[in-house]
């Protein structure tokens, strides 16, 4: 086990290594530099010529790029992220602010799309081949069809314009310092509305299957028919020893899909103006913010392979008969 | 499987004989594939449907047909043995203009007048008898625009799937039946593209190309093969293993004849099946990359930039987003059933309990 550990810990560098190494070269090729884009609107070429000289030596931009790279990563180990060309804040600090509007969506959804798909899987697999099953089946297949995009720009323009029911720009309304507490709590909600929903419906088809064909799968098993003999209420028997049984993949699943939900969607979050991670990595790319997408890159690489090792060990934990040793 | 049929000598099938003839009992799929082969004609056909120039034409004692060509234009290399005639051929030559019908001239015009760059009329008009869809936001013809976008659509998902799909056999197939150290690096790179969030790499990579549809599809192919490698790895390393290919081993056939006549045609399946539901990603990426504006560029049409247009001017002209919203919508679904009913039809787990 202890082994397994200590190699996986040592894969799992190498492979966070190679993801920086990769993406700071493809960053650095990427014709444009920032001092080059904050010079661009200097008039007279021999300033503008003189400020891009200074911003290259303040970014440490007119160092090799090896050498770039090693002073990044001799900064990260002590735990800096470095400042931010565009604006010159902490990195730290910007991550900070994003991540909360980008979460906040993520566990609401998650929450929702948990609550909303259980019971229809549960239900669907008690009843497989039913009239409700087929029906909510097929009806979910469509919706998981809809792009999130696609049914954001429909929500916008019907619920957000034409009916005037929905806020969909940005977290808060203007004047939102003026109002009272609850007033300002019902403001907030009605924004997360609408991109929430977004997040949401695609994964309830994917969920609701997915529990369905776990329950499936376990009601087949010897155990249950022995709870069944025993005498067992239906209702105990599918809850208590079916459904918490048929748990394990639904939390690896939750485990996999989690980090890319993290790094936000870049469209939704662009198209509704929401403050969150998907929309600064747009926005550091188009300024060309190094220390930014290098940190946002890194972040989400880590979390990926942490989040992968741990539902990995999870497995082991959980089921005895997986062993690690080889 | 009833005493007649197997007494009975069963005529020889081929493996995608037999996959066809179990596809075609699955109604939704033959649906989708319905669908999937109208945005196709209608992507290859869009000259002769939405054209400003007609199909055929006479035009000051002479006859034309400068649509047609147009259409032949869409097969590459073409454009090099026939020409568009004359005054077609001209940039500042507009046919709506010079056209007299007191001199003899008539014309079959296409289904839809007006060509996605042509400005036609007001900009922003809601849909009329004239533009069924509107106008967008220069005037051009929101429909006309919507049929020549398929093209864009259709392109990119095809195209871009296949350089994922070379990239990732060579690949795949190098890593399952090599093995050793090709094996190691191989997964361990792919396992760092996984590592990024998909969206994130291709706009990082986009950066560095200048925007055009060509580049969007370059990247998107150069992000999706990781699924494809890993699933020819996994299908070439248990198949390698089986009797048949030990067979052929044993007989004296060379590791590369092996794995291109042996061991690939029995991986393709399910690589098959991830190709279609690529296609309909890479749809909806390139849309969502041309709505950010790092796909195809206005004044060229895609359906991204038509949802651009009406986002951009969602208080004066919601019209332009319902089309390309039911556009992408049935594109992605198409391609999703038509990939489910190929999962189904080629598992054969899936056939027993059928059955």
């Amino acid at each position: 086990m202890l082994s397994y550990i200590l190699r996986r810990l040592v894969t799992g560098l190498v492979t966070l290594l190679g993801i920086s190494v990769i993406s700071f070269f493809i960053i650095q090729l990427v014709p444009g530099d920032p001092a080059q884009i904050q010079t661009s609107q200097i008039a007279d070429a021999a300033v503008s010529e003189r400020v891009y000289q200074q911003l290259r030596e303040l970014y440490g931009l007119d160092k090799p790029i090896p050498v770039q790279y090693a002073n990044w990563v001799g900064k990260l180990v002590v735990g800096d992220l470095g400042s931010s060309f565009h604006d010159g804040r902490r990195v730290s600090a910007k991550i900070g602010e994003a991540l909360w509007p980008t979460l906040s969506v993520a566990l609401l959804s998650f929450m929702l799309t948990l609550i909303i798909s259980t019971p229809i899987g549960i239900y669907s697999a008690l009843r497989q081949g039913g009239g409700f099953d087929r029906s909510v089946s097929t009806g979910l297949y469509m919706l998981y069809s809809v792009p999130n995009y696609v049914a954001g720009m429909l929500l916008i323009l019907y619920l957000g314009v034409k009916w005037d029911l929905l806020p969909f720009r940005g977290m808060r309304s203007d004047g939102y310092d003026e109002m009272t507490t609850l007033g300002q709590m019902w403001d907030l909600a009605q924004h997360y509305v609408l991109i929430t929903f977004c997040f949401t419906f695609g994964n309830l088809a994917y969920y609701s299957r997915f529990i369905r064909q776990n329950l499936l799968e376990v009601v087949r098993q010897d155990y249950i028919r022995t709870a069944r003999a025993k005498g067992l209420g239906e209702q105990s028997v599918v809850l208590k020893h079916a459904f918490t049984n048929s748990l394990i993949p639904l939390i690896s699943l939750i485990g996999l899909t989690f980090p890319f939900v993290l790094s936000g969607s870049v469209i939704l979050e662009y198209m509704f103006n929401w403050p969150g991670l998907g929309r600064l990595y747009f926005e550091s790319v188009l300024q060309r913010d190094y220390p930014t997408i290098m940190a946002l890159n890194f972040i989400t690489a880590l979390l990926v392979l942490g989040i992968t090792f741990i539902a990995d060990l999870t497995y082991g934990l959980v089921d005895p008969r997986i062993s690690y040793e080889k | 499987m009833t005493i007649e049929a197997r007494n009975s000598p069963a005529p020889v099938r081929s493996y995608w004989g037999i996959t066809w003839r179990r596809f075609r009992t699955h109604r939704l799929g033959m649906v989708g594939l319905c669908v999937v082969a109208v945005l196709f004609l209608v992507a290859f056909l869009s000259p002769i449907l939405a054209n400003e120039q007609p199909i055929l034409c006479r035009f000051d004692g002479g006859f034309y047909y400068p649509a047609v060509v147009d259409l032949i234009h869409q097969v590459p290399g073409t454009s090099l043995i026939i020409k568009k005639q004359r005054p077609y051929r001209l940039a500042t030559f507009d046919f709506k203009r010079e056209f007299d019908p007191e001199r003899g001239d008539w014309a079959l015009w296409t289904p839809v007048r007006y060509g996605p760059r042509e400005i036609a009329a007001e900009p922003l008009a809601g849909p009329s008898s004239r533009h069924w869809l509107g106008t967008d936001q220069s005037g051009r013809d929101v429909l006309s625009r919507m049929v020549h976008g398929t093209v864009v659509s259709m392109k990119v998902g095809f195209l871009s799937m296949g350089i994922a799909v070379i990239l990732g056999l060579v690949l795949g197939c190098i890593a399952g039946y090599a093995g050793g150290a090709a094996d190691l690096v191989i997964s361990r790179f792919i396992e760092v593209v996984m590592c990024f969030p998909p969206f994130f790499l291709i706009l990082a990579v986009l950066a560095w190309f200048p925007p055009s549809i060509e580049n969007v599809m370059i990247v998107i192919g150069l992000t999706r093969w990781v699924g494809i490698a890993r699933f020819a790895r996994g299908e070439i390393l248990r198949i390698r293993e089986t009797d048949y290919a030990l067979a052929a081993r044993s007989l004296g056939v060379k590791p590369a004849q092996l794995v291109l006549r042996h061991l690939l045609p029995n991986a393709l399946a399910p690589v098959l099946v991830s190709v279609t539901f690529g296609i309909a990603v890479s749809i909806l990426i390139e849309a969502g990359l041309s709505w950010l504006g790092f796909g195809v560029q206005p004044p060229d049409a895609s359906w991204g930039t038509i949802l651009r247009s009406g986002y951009e001017n969602l208080f004066t002209a919601g019209h332009m987003i319902p089309p390309a919203c039911v556009a992408i919508f049935l594109a992605v679904l198409s391609f999703n059933l038509v990939g489910d009913t190929l999962r189904d039809v080629i598992d054969p787990r899936l056939q027993a309990e059928r059955a």
